[in-house]
């Protein structure tokens, strides 16, 4: 089950997002935390569960060191990439309703790009699955995500060009975002065009999402510890994850169909059913995009328009702040800087909140989608 | 001829490789219930059978998506052509376009395997059907 009675999110904290962070992956780890511990009016002592990513790389004991949790009870992590932005909601509202931990630190912290690259071309077989893939040249993340997505421009008719009124619309919203790397530097559509390809002929230097240094962190815990929040507690109404049978993270060939994404229309189809809640109530969308076509994926997997119509519904101004359904008023991945997805969950929480820098008007339920993962936000 | 990275056989797929190395391409098939799967893996997972055995493939497909890969492995490498190549016999594989412009390439057009020794490792690669 998807759904949540008594779980909120209570605290969210976060580093500047930068490009050389200037201090270790560790202290961006502390700060992030620390903050979010702050934020829900709460003090290290109150904490007793972690998850993170088991990407990440902060150890929970020396983690657990520096901000002087005396006992921790519980702990995981989640496994791949960015779906865990919203997965570590999910394991930590699993925990508290099960009553194994009280209040559970989420965190995610990296030098991404003064440190280890994940953009950059992997030269040597790590895995033996990378047999399929690495001899052939499909040594990027934007490779192995574009060689699917080209199914889908060709379908559909969708070109770089359409991808690129994604972006557009992204910046424009990080230009108006003090947190956000591109604040106050919005584009065009020319420059979107003009920008170099990364993989011809799907996805161009702008359609990616940046390389950041940072930290970001939540804090979930019961509801009914609300009333000593220093903010208004944001509700997690449902969190979800979605796997398939001949399914991959970052090949994903196999399914019969490449032009849908199986996978985030099964984890759409839980949040709605857990929610009761359909595309038509949701206020704001949180969508997690590694590179623009991601996006449009995702909303026609949850419904937002139908299959092929995302490059129409965006092109029409719906996912601006003054449309049907604003997407990423804080500049996503692209705009606002690449903490795996963690600053779209913290968006998220912000726009339920009332405080966000492009605050969308009465929100009652947020959607956060991270293509295999997705929460369903809203007021207590 | 552009280098490639290797690939590492292990116990689940070294029969692939060695099927390559000798121009042939095999594909897995479930000893029991005699199913396709690629890549491979250990367990049928249509009837759990660990028993399999190997077919050759017919060699053609189509193209079911392609991108142009630049700098392919070294900064100064030629780009290559990436195809997922849906083969005849029903499964994908991941692999290259050969002896065909990028510019004449399009979805679901008929290809061919071929294998290409890149200084000491052999992959199959595709061609189109009747040259092109």
């Amino acid at each position: 089950m998807a759904g949540f009675d008594d779980v909120i999110i209570a605290g969210i904290g976060h580093t500047e997002y930068s490009k050389d962070s200037g201090r270790s992956e560790m202290q961006l780890a502390c700060e992030a935390a620390l903050a979010a511990i702050d934020d829900a009016g709460l003090a290290p002592a109150a904490v007793d569960g972690m998850v993170t990513f088991t990407l990440d790389p902060n150890d929970e004991l020396t983690l657990m060191r520096n901000l002087g949790i005396p006992e921790l009870r519980y702990w995981s992590r989640t496994p791949h990439g960015g779906p865990g932005s919203n997965t570590m909601v999910q394991h930590a509202a699993a925990a508290v309703t099960a009553g194994v931990a009280d209040a559970v630190l989420l965190y995610r912290a990296f030098n991404e790009r003064s440190g280890r690259r994940f953009g950059q071309p992997n030269q040597r077989q790590s895995m033996p699955g990378l047999n399929w893939y690495l001899p052939f040249g499909v040594d990027t993340p934007a490779k192995s995500y574009a060689l699917a997505f080209q199914r889908y421009m060709y379908e559909f008719g969708v070109t770089n060009e359409d991808f690129g009124r994604y972006s557009v619309v992204a910046r424009k919203h990080a230009a108006t975002n003090p947190n956000a790397w591109f604040y106050e530097r919005p584009i065009t559509l020319a420059d979107h065009q003009a920008s170099r390809w990364i993989v011809e002929p799907i996805l161009r230097l702008l359609d990616m999402c940046q390389e950041s240094d940072g930290g970001a962190a939540l804090v979930v815990t019961r509801a009914d510890r609300a009333a000593d929040l220093r903010h208004p507690a944001v509700r997690v109404i449902a969190a979800a994850d979605g796997h398939l049978v001949d399914g991959s993270v970052m090949y994903n060939y196999y399914h019969r169909d490449l032009a849908e994404f199986s996978e985030a229309r099964f984890v759409a189809r839980q949040l709605w059913d857990a929610s009761g809640i359909g595309p038509a109530a949701v206020d704001v969308a949180m969508i997690y995009e590694n590179m623009s076509p991601i996006v449009f994926l995702q909303l026609e997997a949850y419904g937002f328009c139908g299959r092929g119509e995302a490059k129409d519904f965006i092109a029409g101004g719906n996912i601006e702040l003054d449309g049907v359904l604003p997407v990423n008023p804080h500049g996503g991945l692209l705009g606002e800087g690449y903490i795996h997805g963690v600053n779209n969950v913290i968006e998220g929480v912000r726009q339920v909140r009332g405080s966000a820098a492009n605050q969308v008007a009465n929100v009652e339920h947020a959607l956060v989608a991270a293509g295999r993962s997705g929460l369903v936000l809203g007021r207590l | 001829m552009p280098p490639v990275i290797p690939p590492v056989p292990d116990a689940d797929d070294r029969f692939f490789w060695d099927g390559v190395a000798h121009h042939k391409l095999l594909l897995q098939a479930c000893a029991d219930c005699g199913r396709l799967r690629h890549p491979p893996g250990p367990m049928c997972r249509h009837c759990n059978s660990l028993r399999w055995s190997t077919q050759e493939a017919a060699g053609r497909g189509h193209v079911y998506t392609w991108l142009v890969s630049q700098h392919p492995t070294q900064q100064d490498a030629a780009p290559r052509i990436v195809a997922l190549v849906e083969l005849e016999e029903g499964v994908r594989i991941v692999s290259n376009l050969v002896d065909v412009d990028a510019a004449h390439v399009v979805n679901d057009m008929t290809v061919e395997v071929t294998f290409v020794d890149y200084e000491g490792t052999v992959l199959p690669q595709f061609r189109p059907v009747g040259g092109s």
